[in-house]
């Protein structure tokens, strides 16, 4: 349906000017700001252009640095391990048996409550007098209890618990959708090859549901980055920075310090790691957009 | 013998995402002394205390107007945008469509920090920090890549024989939107609604950094920002956590269906 | 049938199936020989797609038993049952190549490498797909997929092939070629094969022994000539043959000396004097196959009325003639000359009328 007079420009205009003034300029005027020292707290000082100095200084700061790894180490243990148990949920949820829809719905419930509300609950999980965990692992000898979150070996740790509790169903649903697109008759054709139940499943279900992995890994991969509810409401990045991620660090400097010149640099920094890991996965999903329409 | 596995499993699956949440909510009807008891007491006694002390004393009600207010406007804008840009984007030959869905997605992956400086520095600039439409503004950005991906989707799935027929029959564009392809959408124009409003009632970061004034903090605020420094009312935020999140879980008891259908509709055709 | 001597290769015993309270399969027996092309075909919603998936153990009966060899089958998974099934959407794994999806079972076998490629190799030259070994299936075209797909059933040397209406999904010229190939190949294999259609066109020209099913039973078992020339009843004699029969209600008179019906009398010979004795005054439905109606004399006439409507095919020539209360197609040869709206008389042959009382065909003996 090609009409030259379709009324473009009304329908998306709408769509535009937000994407526009809310996430195009503000990226462009987070580069801009990077550049500057601009100290929200002290407005008399006024902007102060300085070039690389910003840059300079996250280059060297240990704290940044600092940041990055603890990033990349949520990133690399979370990403896999709720790629790997939403595998299990998916396989789980594909069959058909009474109760599923139930099953589906409680799956759905650490997706759907906010993420603050489940960073309390795990905060009284990981309680160091009396929380579950601890009597889990010790039980009545509350002499011995751990205070996961104010150790600095444990509190990553549990705040990657929380992370991988609260998203696993994510990756779930996506795994779950690649699952039901395989065809019920290959499988029907499998067993009549004489296939048994795991050759089924690594020959026909492990090859086919890739494309939903790939994506589910992505996704997650993205969005681990950008972690902060939990970080904010559990350690508020401490102790001693063993969980000051990112994009906490960048809310520090440029909201609870003000620094928004340095805080901007670290905007730019994150940013950049993302739009580098968003192009990856639309380079890849984009080649299987074009693939999917070219076969009939 | 394999059922027995598989039932353990689903027990397994089951239990690991509801049990934890389930204990947090018991604990909101627990005296202060069995919360903090060891060994733990299961069963707790209905103490309705901590609802009382959360809703008066921490203004708990205040925080659910604010929430349900921006994430109602949230939802409402959100979707009468993105229905025109989906359906645009759906319909219309585009040559560049294609590329504006793939940059909506990679907008979506923006960290928060990336804008968050600019966007306060935008709002403070209009004087529309600590408002309703503030927020709302904001949180209609976030939403608007997403929701156009799941409407988009949708769209493309509806016969289009339909709408060419409407055409035929000289309807415009718009008319045959709001006539005839709305109305057969309705089920997937109400998932992306859901899926808006959740996302809009759970958002943390902007709202933290936007709203300073407790009189207009939402929900996510107010209990992330509970008092306590040395003890912490934990029967206080379980119950104020539980009336939060109620609404919640039961929508998405009621339309776990839907809800699957949304989240994963760009995964499988995009 | 069941208690013939036949060293059958399939026996299907007394097989029935419900689900969720409708029966879709009702006391279904029958055997299939060695060696033979048996033909399940009914329209849609008979049950034979659903026979065809028990006898592979895809669904499993209510009650009834399956043999295949003389062994019995119904508790074994598909894959001990020694078959080979071709799907109608052809199933083939995505993913694999032509050669992978051929040597899939093979390689579960875990029969060894070289063995694979030489079987490979010979079925994929047989069915002259031999080129395409290092593709996937969304390069093919349907016609090839449907070969991989029959190369899969072939690679395995099963003691029994089944079909699930395997040609429905290519186009008509394609689907006639096909057919003919399938024949070739079964006569080449020697293979039993159990081989589901709503097509009666494909029964025809592939099945040694069709059996005919409607509604979850068996209407009818016999060679295409048997259904053809001396079907069973109403519905096989409506089922078969293109264009369709022509089946209407009819009454032999007081003395069962002539049959009426639509208005028209016509008299029986002599020869069907006990005949129509036997049956006078009943009810019966008349059925003249459109080949089998002839233009001629006034005199002669069974039936006369005026062209409704003419159908040109280039062979040959369908006119539909309004015959007092009746409506009848007649085949004429091409060079006929009849319009639309002409007056046209026909006649027909007892030895070539069905009469069906009470829905079972009616054997006109001459004495």
């Amino acid at each position: 349906m090609i009409h030259s007079r379709d009324p473009v420009w009304r329908f998306l205009l709408p769509s535009f000017l937000f994407v526009i003034l809310f996430s195009l300029y503000p990226i462009l005027d987070s580069v801009r700001l990077s550049f500057y020292r601009l100290i929200l707290t002290l407005p008399w000082l006024g902007q102060k252009f300085v070039a690389w100095e910003n840059y300079h200084d996250l280059a060297t700061d240990p704290v940044a640095l600092n940041s990055l790894v603890t990033s990349l180490i949520f990133v690399a243990v979370t990403t896999p391990a709720e790629v790997l148990l939403g595998l299990g949920m998916a396989l789980v949820l594909n069959e058909s048996f009474r109760g599923r829809g139930w099953l589906r719905a409680i799956v759905l419930v650490p997706w759907a409550i906010p993420t603050v509300v489940s960073a309390q609950m795990w905060r009284f999980l990981f309680n160091d007098r009396y929380g579950l965990f601890n009597f889990v692992l010790f039980g009545d000898a509350t002499d011995r209890y751990w205070a996961p979150l104010a150790e600095p070996g444990l509190a990553l740790m549990s705040i990657m618990v929380a992370d991988i509790w609260k998203t696993s169903s994510f990756a779930a649903l996506i795994i779950l959708a690649g699952l039901q697109v395989i065809p019920g008759e290959l499988y029907e054709a499998a067993s009549i090859d004489g296939a048994s139940s795991w050759q089924k499943f690594r020959h026909i279900t492990l090859p086919l549901v890739k494309p939903a992995l790939l994506l589910a890994l992505l996704f997650r991969t993205i969005d681990a980055l950008k972690v902060f509810d939990l970080v904010f409401v559990m350690t508020q990045g401490g102790p001693a920075d063993t969980t000051n991620v990112l994009q906490f660090y960048g809310y520090k400097k440029s909201f609870a310090e003000g620094m928004i010149g340095y805080g901007s640099t670290i905007a730019v920094a994150v940013f950049l790691l993302s739009l580098i890991l968003s192009l990856i996965y639309i380079r890849l999903l984009g080649a299987r957009l074009l693939a999917q329409e070219r076969s009939p | 013998m394999k059922k027995i596995i598989f039932m353990a499993g689903v027990s397994v699956i089951g239990g690991f995402s509801l049990l934890p949440f389930l204990w947090f909510v018991t604990t909101s009807w627990k005296t202060a002394t069995e919360i903090s008891a060891i060994p733990p007491v299961i069963w707790p006694s209905f103490h309705w205390e901590h609802y009382h002390g959360a809703l008066a004393q921490h203004g708990l009600l205040r925080y659910i107007a604010n929430s349900a207010i921006v994430a109602g406007a949230t939802t409402v804008v959100s979707i009468v945008i993105a229905s025109l840009a989906a359906y645009a984007l759906a319909r219309f030959k585009l040559r560049w469509g294609r590329y504006y869905l793939l940059l909506l997605l990679a907008l979506s992956m923006f960290p928060q920090i990336a804008i968050a400086g600019p966007v306060w520095r935008l709002l403070s600039w209009l004087g529309w920090l600590n408002s309703y439409h503030g927020l709302v503004a904001a949180y209609i950005s976030l939403s608007l890549p997403f929701a156009i991906w799941v409407l988009a989707t949708f769209f493309k799935e509806l016969p289009r024989d339909i709408e060419e027929a409407a055409l035929i029959d000289g309807c415009s564009r718009w008319q045959t939107l709001r006539l005839v392809v709305l109305p057969l959408a309705a089920p997937g124009l109400f998932t992306a609604a859901i899926l808006v409003f959740i996302h809009a009632w759970n958002e943390f970061f902007f709202a933290l950094i936007i709203l300073t004034y407790p009189a207009v903090q939402t929900l996510p605020v107010g209990i992330a920002l509970f008092p306590g420094e040395y003890t912490m009312p934990w029967g206080e935020i379980a119950a104020a956590s539980t009336i939060a999140t109620l609404p919640l879980v039961v929508l998405t008891l009621i339309f776990q269906r839907r809800i699957v259908q949304g989240l994963s509709a760009g995964a499988v055709k995009g | 049938m069941i208690g013939e001597e036949i060293i059958a290769s399939l026996v299907v015993k007394n097989l029935a199936k419900s689900f969720a309270g409708t029966k879709v399969l009702d006391d279904v027996s029958f055997a299939v020989a060695d060696g033979e092309f048996c033909v399940l075909l009914g329209p849609s919603g008979c049950g034979k797609t659903t026979l065809l998936r028990i006898v592979a153990g895809l669904e499993t009966a209510s009650s009834g038993e399956i043999q295949i060899d003389t062994a019995r089958v119904d508790t074994l998974p598909p894959g001990a049952r020694d078959i080979a099934f071709v799907f109608q959407n052809y199933a083939l794994y995505p993913h694999m190549t032509v050669f992978e999806n051929l040597g899939f079972a093979l390689r579960l076998q875990k029969v060894p490498k070289i063995e694979i490629q030489d079987r490979v190799a010979e079925v994929a030259r047989l069915l002259e797909i031999d080129t395409q070994l290092q593709q996937k299936p969304q390069q093919l075209s349907g016609g090839q997929r449907q070969r991989v797909a029959l190369g899969r059933a072939i690679i395995r040397r099963p003691k029994l092939f089944l079909f699930d209406e395997p040609l429905s999904n290519l186009d008509a010229t394609l689907r006639a070629s096909m057919r003919v190939e399938l024949a070739k190949l079964h006569e080449r294999l020697g293979a039993t094969m159990l081989y589901v259609t709503h097509d009666q066109a494909e029964a025809m020209t592939l099945g040694e022994k069709i059996i005919v099913l409607n509604r979850g039973s068996i209407q009818q078992a016999g060679t295409p000539g048997d259904i053809y020339h001396q079907p069973a009843n109403i519905f096989v004699a409506g089922f078969v043959g293109q264009p369709r029969m022509n089946l209407f209600e009819g009454r032999l008179n007081e003395g069962g000396t002539a049959l009426k019906a639509g208005g028209f009398e016509i008299d029986l010979p002599a020869a069907l004097a006990d005949f129509g004795g036997a049956y006078r005054r009943a009810l019966v439905t008349v059925g003249i196959r459109p080949e089998d109606l002839v233009p001629c004399d006034p005199r002669e006439a069974w039936f006369s009325g005026a062209v409704d409507f003419v159908e040109d095919l280039g062979s040959d020539r369908f006119v539909h003639v309004s015959c007092g209360k009746l409506r009848l197609v007649a085949r004429l040869p091409a060079r006929s000359q009849i319009q639309r709206g002409e007056g046209v008389n026909l006649k027909s042959d007892f030895e070539r009328v069905h009469l069906f009382h009470e829905n079972k065909r009616l054997v006109m003996d001459a004495p």
